[in-house]
């Protein structure tokens, strides 16, 4: 074992080292969709209600973001393939666009009306579905470091399971802020029942492939 | 009998400069269309005719319009699709020549209105706000004569108390109607309460900023109530009918609980999945930090002159 583990040593701290690079790379990258529409906000090329499209993509994309980092458990389990290092970062970035996308509902779009926010959040069902998956996510984000999943320990999975109840939140809310029902949101609600779905799978099921190898 | 007439501008002289501007744009810009994702910037159709109108300055005092080119290319008109480009992008196979409106049901007189005759009246020009149930605005430089005209023609019976409206059903032209998922019933059905379909802000419009109804806007002829949601302003009129009970109305059928039948612009009456308090006016220029929402006001502003319709009703109720 120390043997095979000395021989390769060399290109698994190479391996280690672009985990790392490629971690950085998947943020820079998935902050694009963000920045670039920022960008075509400020030079006025999102058309004639830009506030609206500003806020419908950045909700978009953390929704996007969500179903990513719930796929990786699947993925690895049903292909063997393990994105496992990288699921921290795309929950992140769900939380950063989520964290965005309800800055720009509060502050462009509502212009910080303390009594219409009031009134949306506690009344309104769609908008508590959006924020029920924000909150969850902030939770999430905010015990996603080393420290808290020390500190956890144990309980740690049982707090990390909400992402659960923060996808099916996100889903309604997407389908929730149309006037009818559309294709795009019904796709993403399928995509992510079908993800929630897996998860009550017995794990005799789920496990085989990885029991195989 | 002669009587003095007023001066007729021109529509060169009527249309805001700021449209003239907008469309020399336009055509200006047309390299960077090549560039810029199709449906933010595309040119109005072609067909579009000059239409010479009498500005009625009694409507749209100290309102600013909204550019022509996002009143013609941002708006809902679900029988071309859902988004909110898809009416510009979509509607070019739609044939509004030629056309009849059919007024009949409870009238003395029901009469077959062919477009042609329609626009060669007499019409006005006035500036409208447009509140859009979706919490939007614009205000539209509309070219039309008021629903009163029409309806005085064909002689209402004193049975009639309402007046029900129907948008045409083209599936081949207007791809919206053509769709996998369930939109709305076609067609697209309205109404009104005789004494609101009578009352002088009701008009039928056949035209805005000077020129003839484009497609996407519910070409040749359409209803505009300004003091009620966008929805009620059914596009594309074939039919005016008048009954003694209440039509259906199209959103109405689809989801009672959040669009009723009166539909009267109200911030104190929200839809349940957002608040009508306030409205994020369109075309603002100056990107995100040039459309900063603005307070709704009851009726859309025209509460001076529709609120006695309504006296001892509960709006919240009937909303």
């Amino acid at each position: 074992m120390t043997a095979r583990t000395d021989r390769r040593d060399q290109p698994a701290r190479k391996w280690r080292s672009s985990v790392g690079i490629l971690r950085v790379l998947l943020y820079a990258v998935g902050l694009v969709p963000a920045a670039a529409t920022f960008a075509m906000g400020l030079a006025n090329r999102l058309g004639p209600d830009p506030v609206n499209v500003f806020e419908r993509t950045l909700g978009l994309w953390a929704i996007r973001f969500l179903i990513l980092s719930l796929c990786v458990t699947p993925l690895r389990e049903l292909t063997g393939v393990s994105l496992l290092r990288y699921r921290r970062a795309l929950g992140l970035l769900a939380f950063w666009y989520a964290l965005f996308h309800v800055t720009v509902y509060v502050g462009l779009d509502q212009g910080f009306d303390g009594a219409v926010l009031l009134a949306d959040i506690t009344r309104r069902p769609f908008v508590i579905m959006g924020m029920a998956a924000f909150l969850i996510v902030t939770v999430l984000a905010a015990t996603s470091n080393a420290w808290s999943i020390r500190r956890l320990g144990r309980r740690w999975r049982a707090v990390h399971r909400m992402v659960y109840l923060a996808g099916l939140c996100a889903a309604v809310h997407f389908i929730l802020s149309f006037k009818l029902l559309r294709a795009e949101p019904l796709l993403y609600a399928v995509v992510m029942a079908l993800l929630l779905l897996y998860r009550l799978l017995p794990d005799a099921i789920r496990r085989r492939r990885l029991a195989q190898r | 009998m002669s009587i003095f007439r007023y001066p007729r501008p021109s529509a060169s002289e009527i249309t805001p400069r700021s449209a003239w501007l907008s469309r020399r744009g336009l055509l200006a810009t047309g390299l960077a269309g090549a560039i810029v994702p199709p449906g933010l910037m595309r040119p109005a159709p072609a067909r579009a005719a000059a239409l010479a109108a009498r500005p009625d300055a009694q409507f749209g005092g100290g309102l600013t319009p909204t550019p022509f080119q996002d009143v013609t290319h941002y708006n809902n008109f679900y029988e071309f699709g859902l988004e909110k480009t898809d009416p510009a992008e979509r509607s070019g196979g739609f044939h509004p020549h030629p056309w009849t409106v059919r007024v009949d049901g409870l009238v003395a007189n029901p009469r077959t209105y062919d477009i042609d005759a329609l626009l060669a009246r007499p019409l006005q020009e006035r500036l409208y706000r447009m509140r859009c149930v979706e919490a939007w605005s614009m205000v539209i430089p509309w070219i039309g004569f008021p629903l009163a005209e029409l309806l005085k023609e064909v002689e209402p019976l004193g049975s009639a108390k309402y007046v029900a409206f129907e948008s045409v059903v083209r599936p081949s032209e207007m791809p919206g109607q053509d769709g996998v998922l369930p939109v709305l019933d076609w067609p697209y059905v309205e109404g009104l309460r005789l004494d609101e379909a009578l009352h002088p802000l009701t008009i039928l419009a056949v035209g805005l900023y000077g020129q003839t109804l484009p497609n996407q806007n519910g070409a040749p002829i359409r209803l505009v109530v300004p003091w009620k949601y966008g929805f009620k302003g059914v596009k594309s009129v074939v039919r005016i009918r008048l009954t003694d009970t209440r039509p259906p109305t199209s959103w109405n059928l689809r989801a009672p609980d959040e669009y009723g039948f009166y539909a009267n612009v109200n911030p104190e009456v929200d839809h349940p999945r957002w608040s009508q308090a306030t409205e994020r006016p369109i075309g603002a220029r100056g990107g995100f930090f040039g459309a900063a929402r603005k307070p709704t006001l009851p009726f859309n502003g025209y509460g001076e002159q529709v609120a006695s319709l309504y006296a001892g009703m509960n709006l919240r109720r009937d909303f």
